[in-house]
């Protein structure tokens, strides 16, 4: 029946836009971890890292 | 403030023309949509007032970026923003938009009419037009003032604030277009859509300068 | 907490954040999880729900089609109330989470347009109709693109911050303004005819897999915010980071 396409492809639509959040999200969060560690890496420390620990 | 008011009109006739480039932007906008809709001499009555409050619309949003724009740059709006504790920084900006739609939106109200008869609309549509367009566009530039301010920090923030100005002045096109009908046709109301254009006025009056007061003070500090 | 308390301002924007992170550590695989456990049971639910007498097999849209909307609602609200905590009380962690929703309420509301036009083409026979519920989140939608084009606009992430939580609360205190006068616009140009088959109250066998789609949909908008959050906040320390490194090379530069 045609009903069937449009259910299927409402579905269909809604999965890929959310894949694509999370997948961006993800994305986005690996990136910024990286280069987060790689900022560490060379010593650089915020201001309140070195409050803490002086 | 009288002196805030003379000084901010007589700013925005003299700067560039202001409000004879809005009058030439609704005229052209106007006379494009006949050849956009064909000579229809029916329809482009019945759409008349429409067209008239979407090219009213176009045009006040057009030079609004003007509004803090010119006081931002001689450095005049910091100081209007620091004598905040002497008149209320709303009070200010409320007075700046009546300059502001005295000097560019007014004259596009009162070429409404040359317009409508391009349109060949009926005198009686045509004031009803006139007259919703006379008490429905200061909320277009109050509404706009809030934009203005949040968008007065951007190098080129016309754009932006059309864009985020448009969608909050959907109900004021609403009312005017249904009274701006509801003049001319029998079994629409008149009154009752004018009469809610006037409250949104007068709500945006109170909201639009004190959301672009705290816009301002937040992008000055 | 003494020392807190007398320099309160620098030292409580940075320990929220990091208590923030470590907490969204912990939640957040526990939150995914869920939000998934619930979705598979509302899809599960959902397929094996009784068409409807009147709609068929599309009312099944509905159980996507609903949660959308409300979501898309509930993010705005939840931007006005961010937005309230960054203007009143400028707490750090509100404009962080103002910003990461409005990407996730613009995607929600989209899909709710989306699938609204799917259901609407076998129901009614056009995609789009200017129905007063579409016109208005179809203007919400304009306005969440405002939101994030004005926030992407400005550099300074506080200006920009508070720039969107004015637009925002114009846009919140502007909703039921829009909401009436696009029903009354509504009103005038269409008499009642097109739509509103079945207004009649949700049959339980529907409503159960609704209510079941709504919460696991609702347990996911959690989830990416809490994502969106952790993200931007590590994204302003990297960029803080970044002036770091840059004045430390620029010291030694001076030094050598």
């Amino acid at each position: 029946m045609n009903h069937l396409a449009f259910v299927l492809s409402s579905y269909g639509v809604s999965l890929v836009v959310l894949l694509g959040l999370v997948a961006w999200l993800l994305i986005d969060q690996r990136a910024q971890r990286t280069e987060l560690q790689r900022l560490e890496a060379q010593g650089i420390r915020r201001r309140s890292q070195k409050a803490q620990k002086p | 403030m009288t002196a805030l008011f003379i000084r901010d009109f007589r700013l925005a006739l003299r700067a560039g023309g202001g409000a004879l480039v809005g009058i030439l932007f609704f005229l052209a906008v106007i006379a494009v949509v006949p050849f956009g809709v064909g000579p229809d001499l029916a329809l482009l009555s019945r759409i008349g007032p429409a067209m008239l409050w979407i090219g009213a619309l176009l045009a006040a949003l057009l030079g609004l970026d003007r509004l803090f724009q010119a006081d931002r740059d001689d450095g005049s709006l910091d100081l209007l923003v620091m004598a905040a504790d002497r008149h209320m920084l709303g009070v200010t900006v409320l007075v700046k938009c009546f300059a502001h739609w005295t000097a560019t939106v007014l004259p596009l109200v009162l070429a409404a009419p040359m317009l409508g008869l391009f349109m060949n609309m009926t005198p009686l549509a045509i004031g009803a037009t006139a007259l919703t367009l006379l008490v429905g566009t200061p909320a277009i530039t109050l509404i706009g003032a809030v934009g203005a301010a949040l968008a007065v920090s951007l190098p080129r923030g016309g754009l932006l604030v059309s864009v985020i100005v448009l969608p909050l002045t959907i109900p004021v096109l609403i009312f005017g277009v249904s009274a701006a009908y509801g003049a001319t046709t029998e079994s629409a109301p008149f009154l009752a859509p004018f009469l809610i254009l006037a409250a949104i006025t007068l709500f945006f009056a109170v909201i639009g300068p004190l959301a672009a007061s705290a816009a301002l003070k937040f992008s000055t500090d | 907490m003494t020392d807190t308390a007398a320099q309160p301002t620098r030292l409580l924007d940075l320990a929220n954040p990091t208590r923030f992170l470590s907490l969204a550590g912990t939640l957040l695989p526990w939150l995914a999880g869920l939000s998934a456990l619930v979705l598979a049971a509302g899809l599960y639910m959902s397929v094996n729900a009784p068409d409807d007498y009147q709609q068929g097999m599309t009312v099944k849209i509905m159980f996507i089609h609903v949660p959308f909307a409300w979501l898309s609602m509930m993010c705005y609200t939840l931007m006005a109330a961010s937005s309230v905590g960054t203007l009143v009380w400028r707490h750090p962690l509100a404009d962080v989470s103002a910003k990461a929703a409005a990407p996730i309420g613009a995607a929600f509301t989209a899909l709710a347009l989306i699938t609204g036009s799917l259901w609407g083409k076998p129901m009614w026979g056009t995609w789009w109709v200017w129905d007063a519920r579409l016109t208005s989140v179809f203007v919400l939608f304009l306005m969440y693109l405002g939101i994030i084009a004005l926030s992407r606009a400005l550099d300074d992430p506080a200006k920009s911050a508070r720039a969107a939580a004015v637009l925002t609360l114009v846009g919140f205190i502007n909703i039921p303004i829009i909401k009436f006068s696009v029903d009354w616009w509504n009103t005038l140009h269409q008499p009642a005819s097109v739509l509103r088959a079945g207004g009649s109250a949700i049959d339980p066998t529907l409503l159960r897999p609704l209510l079941v789609m709504a919460l696991g949909f609702t347990l996911l908008f959690f989830t990416l915010h809490m994502m969106a959050m952790r993200n931007e906040i590590w994204r302003r320390r990297v960029i803080a980071m970044r002036r770091m490194a840059a004045r430390r090379a620029d010291e030694k530069g001076e030094e050598a």
